[in-house]
């Protein structure tokens, strides 16, 4: 029931996912960061098996921070994303990782950019992407309202039009999502919507 | 990850030829395959085969005054309840300031929770301060993704008090790890659950917490029938862990609900002659 989405808007790139840990039926935490800071201006949205989606994601997350310690530069956005689909086709045929990515990031000349990964590593460079069961609830909503350069408020707008739709519709929806965003300030936390204060105090 | 395979090399070139006793090491190295016709499935059933369904109730919080962790100590072999023992120790003590509880197939939990123990002590050796509980639960969590898929089966809680205060991850066979401050692992996890979540504020006194720890194993113990024997609660503090309690939940039932005669309305009397 993982739901990640995203879009992309005037200067600014958000993905949302949900924050719920599961283990069969029972929900083990409801404050789980499935967004992970890539660097400074990257962000990595991963769904999928526990084990898989934190070892993947740090794995390209260490990776990407030795490129810029050896090279003195932050790789690009389509770079990292490129990079992260090479690692999932390799493993594919040996011990394939099962992890959905969606990475968001924004580039000096390119503007801000997302991309869909699945765990068969089909890559693409998208405006608007969602995996999940979140992907039957939101995309529809997200092709009709979604235009080119929305402003942050239009696109939170939209994001929150998708999470009341996960919610009313889907039959065990998550309770909390978070909304990050990544535009030339910086990858940051943008907001949560909880319908049910968390399990954990935040400092987690 | 390259398997070192060094162990596998023929030692043909050391034996001199014509050496019958050595003989048999010259010939390549190989092992035999079971005879079947679909390998790939009588893996998966092997695997399937060993992999209890993790009869067991453990749970852990962490509160203002530390964690407590609480276990029961049943021990069963699956299908129809056959217990096979009342008395496994499911709260393995990795060193006086951290604790894990076992949750799965046995053998897996104490050896991994031993292996995990020596790493500690061995970071302790090398960086002359302690490992933190986060440095040792991600420790154990990449041991465990690197066997993912080959049948351990372990899910276990590390709880322990460190520098930055206490602190409780819960680590799975899968690979998976979550750091939380309440966790309830196992077969019977479900009703302990219920208990921990109702009765749970971080303002617990150590005694209400000791009290809420061992309340909700009992729960879990009276319906889940892989569930049973001896609760057993520790509190993690500064000063590291501490046994409090260990009552076997027959006695408990009947503290919790002590038998009440019942009122007899109308008590039977001989029959008269008719």
């Amino acid at each position: 029931m993982e739901c990640v989405f995203g879009l992309v808007g005037k200067g600014f790139a958000i993905v949302v996912a949900d924050t719920s840990a599961v283990h069969g039926i029972l929900v083990h935490k409801t404050n789980e960061e499935k967004i992970m800071k890539l660097d400074s201006h990257k962000l990595i949205a991963a769904s999928g098996e526990g084990g898989d989606r934190v070892q993947f994601s740090e794995y390209i997350h260490k990776n990407v921070a030795l490129y810029q310690f050896r090279n003195g530069i932050p790789l690009t956005t389509s770079a990292a994303a490129n990079f992260t689909r090479a690692e999932l086709a390799a493993a594919l045929r040996k011990n394939p990782y099962a992890v959905n990515i969606l990475l968001a990031g924004y580039d000096n000349h390119t503007g801000p950019s997302l991309y869909y990964i699945d765990y068969l590593a089909t890559l693409h460079k998208v405006d608007k992407a969602a995996f999940g069961y979140a992907s039957y609830l939101s995309l529809s909503m997200m092709d009709t309202h979604y235009h080119a350069g929305m402003s942050l408020q239009e696109a939170i707008d939209l994001v929150d039009k998708c999470i009341t739709e996960i919610r009313s519709r889907l039959v065990v929806a998550p309770p909390n999502f978070v909304m990050k965003i990544v535009d030339q300030h910086g990858a940051r936390e943008c907001a949560w919507r909880q319908s049910l204060p968390s399990a954990s105090p935040t400092f987690c | 990850m390259k398997l070192d395979t060094s162990g596998l090399e023929s030692f043909s070139t050391l034996t001199a030829p014509g050496d019958d006793v050595v003989g048999e090491f010259s010939a390549p190295p190989s092992f035999q395959l079971p005879n079947s016709n679909d390998f790939d499935g009588f893996v998966k059933e092997a695997i399937q085969m060993v992999k209890p369904a993790k009869g067991t109730t453990t749970l852990a919080f962490i509160f203002k005054d530390g964690v407590i962790v609480a276990a029961d100590s049943r021990a069963s072999m699956g299908g129809y309840i056959y217990v096979t023992s009342q008395s496994v120790k499911k709260i393995i003590e990795i060193n006086p300031y951290m604790l894990g509880t076992m949750a799965g197939g046995a053998a897996d939990c104490q050896f991994w929770h031993r292996n995990l123990g020596i790493k500690c002590r061995l970071h302790e050796l090398a960086n002359k301060r302690r490992i933190s509980v986060t440095g040792a639960s991600k420790l154990l969590a990449n041991i465990l993704y690197s066997y993912r898929g080959m049948g351990l089966s372990v899910g276990t809680m590390i709880a322990g008090w460190d520098e930055t205060g206490p602190s409780l991850y819960y680590v799975d066979s899968e690979g998976g790890r979550l750091k939380g401050t309440r966790f309830s692992v196992g077969s019977g996890s479900p009703y302990a659950y219920g208990v921990l979540d109702n009765g749970y504020r971080y303002d617990l006194s150590v005694e209400e917490a000791v009290e809420l720890g061992r309340r909700a194993i009992y729960h879990a113990t009276f319906r889940d029938g892989a569930s049973g024997g001896v609760v057993s609660v520790y509190h993690v503090g500064p000063e590291g862990w501490k046994k409090w309690t260990g009552d076997d939940v027959g006695d408990l039932h009947y503290q919790y609900y002590p038998v009440v005669p019942s009122t007899v309305e109308q008590e039977m009397v001989e029959a008269t002659g008719a």
